[in-house]
């Protein structure tokens, strides 16, 4: 579950600030000074209106975006710039709005590809296919089936993803985050076009995740409800500033945000 | 009536007649096939690590060919005495080359274009063609060379044997040209379907996005693919060099791999080699049999007919991938 890199955090303490950050496309802000920070071993979820700056906040950590000012602090470690791919090895994983799997590849060797960090055999032995990396591949798939039994995906396995129904492509792009072991996990609204027993599905998963691995999660979600009802806490953005930021409830309470919901009157 | 005889019974007949000439063509055009394979194989790669149809795969054979001709030509200048050893250390250069161009290649301009339309990286390639054949012609000289084949062990000669009254003659680069595809298809095409690189490679190929959010590398993987693809540029540049010559007229022949891709599927290695063996066991087969009908000749324009039949009925090929989108 360790990454190599960083310090360990307890639960309970900061694994991701992000301090005073801004970001712009040409002269569009799409984030405006943003600071709060995620604790390792919660849920935190992120919302606001459209337009708000939730995923572009989501790609600033991740390191699909590089923030013009800022900065962000994960596991101990400050940096200015951190790309995708380091991000991954540092323990972060991430689902997408729109699901970005592999789309002609079968669910498990999408969710199989989760795990290329953790695969470690050289090129020589994969070409030939034989020896270490034999057993390598034989070790992670049965890390790959608990996870497709804890999704409920078994039926799918074989089935190329690009044909599957979008609420069971979410499941797998969950698998596929998972299979990467991470200590803090992205969710893009997990929960985007589903009915309501798929909400309910997914929220189960998302709750088992968190208590049974401990993995700290951010997520970005509309449904209020859901978003209520899952997180300890809750950053909320409208047009790219900070205008709320605590509990559930406080938040629910809090006069900026329900103007920014339901409209003010001047 | 005649006309209908002369296109569905007389050439039959003949393969009849004189079993050792059907042979004899079926044996040429399985040897075009496993170039035009060995070939479309290099496309194959980089298609399914990029999805970008890499123009440049048939100047790069030429590129390779070129660059091992040269380099021996330099050694011995050198000093180094023609032969053997300094063949292989010719090859060894030639491929620490194919890999610095790998490199260049990531760097100059895959990396500068990470998440463009396909489009774009599509037109770089060609950029990257002529690119190339500016910097063969000023470095190596646009004359043609001959191929060290003897210097590789390669075999020379033929091998004939008598048939039914008559003789076929297989020329023994030309086996050894099937063995040498054979063994790295197969090598290929488990590497892809059944391995870490293998996923990742078929992972970007798909989304960069996604790939990215999984830890894999880019970088490192466009340099793996172009390098492998490099690697089977320089043994179909071998190959086909030690059959004919080394020169910038093997470019034109590259073009022959993009009816193979159509025909066998620009996602599928097995595919690749399928499309080949048909398109040049049905080119040597149309040409010798049917071609007198038409003033022969068809055997440059048979292979797109071919093609263009299967894109009406197939358009995904024999063995490409199906993907279907959802709207």
């Amino acid at each position: 579950m360790r990454s190599p890199t960083g310090n360990e955090i307890a639960a309970g303490e900061v694994i991701l600030a992000v301090e005073n950050v801004s970001l712009a496309f040409g002269g569009v802000k799409a984030v405006s000074d943003i600071s709060f920070d995620i604790r390792k071993g919660e849920i935190r979820a992120i919302i606001g209106p459209n337009g708000a700056g939730k995923t572009s906040m989501l790609n600033v950590i991740n390191g699909f975006y590089t923030p013009q000012q800022g900065r962000i602090t994960y596991k101990g470690q400050t940096r200015a710039k951190m790309r995708p791919h380091e991000a991954a090895i540092g323990g972060i994983a991430r689902t997408f709005q729109n699901v970005a799997l592999f789309r002609g590849m079968t669910a498990l060797d999408n969710i199989m590809a989760g795990r290329s960090l953790k695969m470690r055999s050289n090129l020589f032995w994969q070409l030939l296919r034989y020896g270490p990396a034999m057993t390598e591949e034989v070790e992670h798939r049965r890390r790959v089936e608990d996870i497709i039994e804890f999704l409920e995906i078994a039926h799918i396995r074989k089935v190329p993803v690009g044909v599957l129904p979008y609420g069971l492509q979410k499941r797998v792009e969950l698998g596929r985050a998972l299979a990467m072991e991470p200590d803090l996990l992205l969710l893009d609204e997990p929960m985007a076009g589903m009915n309501l027993e798929e909400k309910e599905d997914m929220s189960r998963y998302i709750l088992d995740v968190n208590n049974f691995y401990g993995t700290t999660i951010a997520l970005i979600e509309h449904d209020m409800g859901v978003v209520m009802d899952l997180s300890d806490r809750v950053v909320v953005l409208d047009y790219g500033r900070k205008i709320a930021d605590g509990t559930p409830d406080e938040v629910k309470r809090d006069r900026a945000v329900i103007d920014a919901y339901l409209g003010v009157a001047h | 009536m005649d006309i209908l005889y002369k296109i569905f019974i007389d050439p039959f007949m003949q393969m009849g007649q004189a079993p050792d000439l059907l042979v004899q063509t079926l044996w040429e055009g399985l040897v075009a096939g496993v170039l035009y394979s060995l070939i479309a194989l290099g496309f194959v790669l980089i298609f399914k690590a990029s999805g970008v149809f890499n123009f440049a795969q048939g100047i790069m054979v030429v590129f390779a060919a070129l660059t091992l001709v040269g380099l021996y030509a330099l050694l011995g200048r050198w000093g180094l005495p023609a032969g053997h050893l300094t063949a292989f250390i010719a090859l060894g250069l030639t491929i620490g080359v194919m890999f610095a161009l790998a490199v260049a290649v990531e760097r100059l301009i895959l990396r500068p274009l990470v998440n463009q339309p396909d489009i774009i990286l599509f037109m770089a390639t060609f950029g990257l063609t002529y690119l190339l054949i500016g910097m063969g012609q000023i470095v190596f000289g646009g004359e043609s060379k001959v191929m060290i084949a003897e210097e590789l062990y390669l075999p020379r000669g033929a091998i004939d044997f008598k048939l039914a009254g008559g003789f076929v003659s297989l020329q023994k680069i030309d086996i050894a040209a099937a063995i040498i595809a054979s063994v790295m298809v197969a090598t290929l095409a488990i590497f892809f379907q059944r391995t870490r690189i293998g996923r990742a490679l078929r992972a970007v190929a798909d989304s960069h996005m996604a790939a990215l959010s999984v830890g894999i590398s880019l970088e490192q993987i466009w340099v793996v693919v172009w390098f492998a693809a490099g690697i089977v540029a320089l043994t179909t540049g071998i190959m086909w060099g030690a059959r004919s010559e080394v020169s910038f007229a093997l470019e034109i022949i590259a073009l022959k791999a993009l009816p193979v891709l159509i025909l066998g599927g620009f996602t599928s290695i097995p595919g690749a080699i399928v499309g080949g063996l048909i398109i040049g066991i049905g080119e040597k087969l149309g040409e010798f049999y049917w071609g007198p009908l038409l003033g022969s000749g068809i055997e440059s324009w048979l292979a797109y007919v071919i093609a263009l039949l299967f894109l009406l009925y197939r358009p995904q090929g024999l063995f490409g991938e199906r993907i279907i989108e959802r709207i």
